[in-house]
């Protein structure tokens, strides 16, 4: 069993520490493990991808067409262009919140209207949440990739406590209240 | 112990278990966090230098010292360091020494896509190549021990994948590697013709030695899963064939890419119907294979680049369909027009404005290599040349001395501070000592940006960040022989007074610098001012604000508005509206 995750948003919002915290999850579930990061030129506002992959033995770090069994998103447009990485029957979980890219901001192109029920018109499951405001009311807007990882810790391949325990290694202890209270909003926001 | 590295953090890691003392880089993606990881070791003396031929040369006068030293850089930074790179072959080394170089294939960060290992091959030098994090940390240690063996410096090459993809490492104890002892040797390290001739003998020797080293080193594996299929590769693709072949194929991973071990391969190839070298970038491996006239079992060729692209970065996706015909299976959107996102200046940052004025004078802009040269995106698109680190000066000053005054009057230059240290200076000594009268224009922000923040001569801070001397841009400018009064700084977000500075300076008959000196927006210590706000009474929708793309400001029903949350305040907007919508806080 190799289980895909993909991380997919805009370059700095929080992508890189997403990974870690799942990685470190993987590690401790004694999975071989390959996350893959982005640096440099990318970082500054664009599309990002990492990717994460574990099971008994992975060889490419990198996840391509259709191999998605998630893909967590950061920002909804960024959803629906990283959609022909996900697997038949894959699982798309994704923060509500829109950023307008250059071309938009422009007038060049247009925001696509309903991004979400259009994912879902295509027979995808699709959980979503503001995870934004679930942030913000754990203390800090920063805190939108955890609790992304709290809304999709049912589909992930681990339980909750693995992935507290993750998080609770992957992040400075004067932020970890508020990380694990994001955490849990993002947990009671599945339902 | 066991932990997730990714490959540039356990070469670092590597480079602390085999005992190194010292590490000289100059940044470069996708190489610059083994310097930094580096750094974080107390045992490890680490420094940035200005560029990447002064680091491998800081690197090879510490190993002749005795020590074991390193040097990173990326592809392109090799074309800087190949001078003294060539020259290692031949002085060899005395403490151990490795050259870490990271090559691009996809260009997620670059701009081009050179194969190192021609390098490895020209110069003489022999090279490993690691296809994760565990063997970047063991190919560190080992190339440390061959290093001294032989004789010579090695590289250690990496890919974007290799370097940037975090896999598991176990982790050993430092050896804490004695210093050997520097004894003067003129024949061995200074290269003049006599004694060159002599090291010329040496070096031929040496790879004879190494080639047949390579024949039997357990950096090469070989694994054989029936008669088939045989597959030749290395690094990066090593991990994409076996993704993509599992154990339907053989493989011959090459752990050292130069010199290959020539019988070996001829054996593993006449052991199969079919043979395969799969490679990313250029034919390195089969055309050496293929000139050793090297066959399959059936006396077939080795196939490789008639199946698989020189461009790009290859993928397990892209072998099963370029070999096997297979395709993934997928849904997209197709109905919905998805609007691409590329990377643009943040908001905030104090190159915009500097690109605003650039299109508004009409200027032929010669670029450099920074974040800046993201001023080259719509709408800001005022770029005409973007060439390599440095080349903004130089090539400014051959298209004025073509085209004259008319051009002079109309053109900049313009490079960052950690540009300009690597390489611009140079180019402006050019300008004044050939009577040049060109503008150059330094977007001072303090700091490395587009790789990450890496202090540099100009930022007073090293690397470890203990303080130090900064060095002055404009006595730099002034010792060059630009006169003081046609040195200027001006504060970036104040577009107004840059615009007249430009003015002035394009007239002037003389060279001149203009520099353009604001930290970084995304420094630590850069405390940003609150939130701009758009009144929507005064807001015409006149879209003047857009023109300088930031990321901050959007129009929503006909009005242009500012996202608080990514605004910083630095006011370059407020300088476009004609009707004074935009305002601080406090507007109403
Ligand atoms: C020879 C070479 N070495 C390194 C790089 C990687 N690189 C790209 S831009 C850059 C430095 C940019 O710093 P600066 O000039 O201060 O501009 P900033 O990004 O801060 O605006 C570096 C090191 C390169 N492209 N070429």
């Amino acid at each position: 069993m190799t289980k895909n995750i993909m991380i997919v948003g805009v370059g700095g919002q929080g992508s890189l520490l997403a990974a870690r915290i799942l990685g470190r999850a993987a590690l401790d579930a004694g999975y071989d493990v390959k996350v893959s990061e982005v640096h440099g030129m990318s970082q500054r506002g664009g599309s990002v991808v990492t990717y994460v992959k574990f099971g008994e033995k992975i060889y490419s770090p990198v996840i391509c067409k259709g191999e998605a069994d998630v893909i967590l998103s950061f920002e909804q447009l960024e959803a629906a262009r990283w959609l022909p990485y996900l697997k038949k029957g894959g699982v798309i979980v994704t923060s509500e919140q829109k950023i307008n890219p250059m071309p938009v901001i422009t007038g060049a192109a247009e925001y696509p209207s309903d991004v979400i029920g259009k994912i879902k018109d295509k027979d995808v499951t699709v959980i979503s949440a503001n995870t934004l405001e679930l942030a913000r009311e754990a203390g800090s807007e920063k805190a939108s990739n955890v609790a992304l990882i709290g809304l999709a810790s049912g589909v992930i391949g681990f339980d909750e406590d693995s992935l507290r325990v993750a998080l609770t290694a992957s992040v400075p202890e004067k932020f970890l209240e508020m990380n694990l209270r994001a955490f849990e909003l993002g947990i009671k926001a599945r339902a | 112990m066991k932990k997730l590295m990714i490959g540039n953090e356990a070469v670092a890691r590597g480079l602390y278990e085999a005992g190194v003392r010292l590490v000289s880089s100059y940044p470069g993606t996708p190489s610059t966090e083994i310097t930094e990881y580096a750094a974080k070791y107390d045992e490890i003396y680490a420094e940035w230098a200005p560029n990447e031929k002064v680091a491998l040369e800081v690197a090879l006068g510490g190993a002749i010292a005795g020590g074991r030293t390193f040097c990173a850089m990326k592809h392109v930074g090799l074309n800087v360091a190949a001078d003294p790179l060539f020259i290692t072959a031949y002085t060899g080394i005395n403490g151990g020494m490795v050259i870490g170089v990271a090559d691009d294939p996809g260009m997620h960060s670059s701009q081009n896509e050179q194969d190192s290992r021609h390098y490895a091959i020209a110069a003489k030098l022999p090279m490993l190549e690691p296809a994760d994090s565990e063997e970047c940390c063991s190919f560190t240690k080992i190339a440390y021990e061959l290093s001294e063996q032989f004789d010579t410096p090695f590289v250690l090459r990496s890919s974007t994948r290799v370097a940037h993809s975090q896999s598991i490492v176990e982790l050993s104890d430092r050896n804490d590697v004695p210093l050997r002892d520097y004894v003067k040797d003129a024949s061995k390290y200074v290269m003049m013709p006599a004694n060159a001739k002599g090291r010329h003998v040496v070096v031929e020797k040496r790879l004879l030695d190494l080639a047949e080293f390579a024949e039997t080193t357990e950096l090469n594996k070989i694994e054989i899963n029936g008669s088939s299929l045989g597959i030749i590769t290395a690094g990066s693709s090593y991990i994409y064939s076996k993704e993509c072949f599992g154990d339907s194929a053989s493989y011959f991973k090459l752990g050292m890419v130069n010199p290959i071990p020539l019988k070996a391969l001829r054996d593993f190839a006449e052991k199969h119907d079919r043979v395969i070298v799969i490679e990313e970038l250029d034919p390195v491996l089969e055309t050496q294979i293929k000139a050793a006239g090297i066959k399959n079992a059936k006396g077939g060729d080795v196939e490789g680049k008639n199946l698989l692209p020189l461009l790009g970065e290859f993928s397990s996706e892209l072998l099963r369909e370029k070999i096997l015909g297979e395709k993934n299976e997928y849904s997209e959107l197709s109905d919905v027009n998805i609007p691409m996102r590329p990377p643009a200046l943040c908001s905030g940052c104090p190159h915009r404005g500097v690109f605003y004025i650039f299109k508004k004078l009409k200027l032929n802009v010669f670029g450099d290599i920074g974040c800046y040269t993201l001023g080259a995106a719509h709408p800001l698109g005022g770029m005409d040349t973007t060439l390599c680190m440095g080349a903004s000066i130089s090539a400014i000053h051959g298209f004025n001395k073509i085209r004259g005054k008319e051009s002079e009057r109309k053109s900049v230059a313009v490079i960052g501070d950690s540009t300009f240290m690597h390489s611009g200076m140079t180019g402006l000594a050019n300008i004044t000592y050939n009577t040049g009268v060109s503008t150059v224009v330094i977007v001072d922000n303090s700091i490395t940006g587009m790789t990450g923040h890496q202090q540099n001569p100009c930022t007073g801070l090293t690397l470890k960040n203990q303080p130090t001397y900064a060095i002055s841009l404009e006595a730099v400018a002034e010792a060059a022989g630009i006169a003081k009064d046609h040195i200027r700084v001006v504060d970036p977000y104040d577009i107004a007074a840059l615009e007249t500075v430009l003015r002035e300076e394009l007239e002037a008959e003389v060279p001149s610098v203009v520099i353009c000196r604001r930290p970084c927006a995304l420094l630590k210590y850069v405390k940003s001012a609150p939130a701009l706000k758009i009144d929507p009474e005064k807001c015409k929708g006149c879209r003047a604000c857009m023109a300088i793309g930031c990321p901050s400001i959007s129009m929503v029903d006909g009005k242009a508005v500012i996202d608080s949350a990514l605004c910083t305040g630095c006011g370059v907007c407020t300088h476009l509206c004609r009707f004074g919508a935009i305002g601080g806080n406090d507007n109403d």
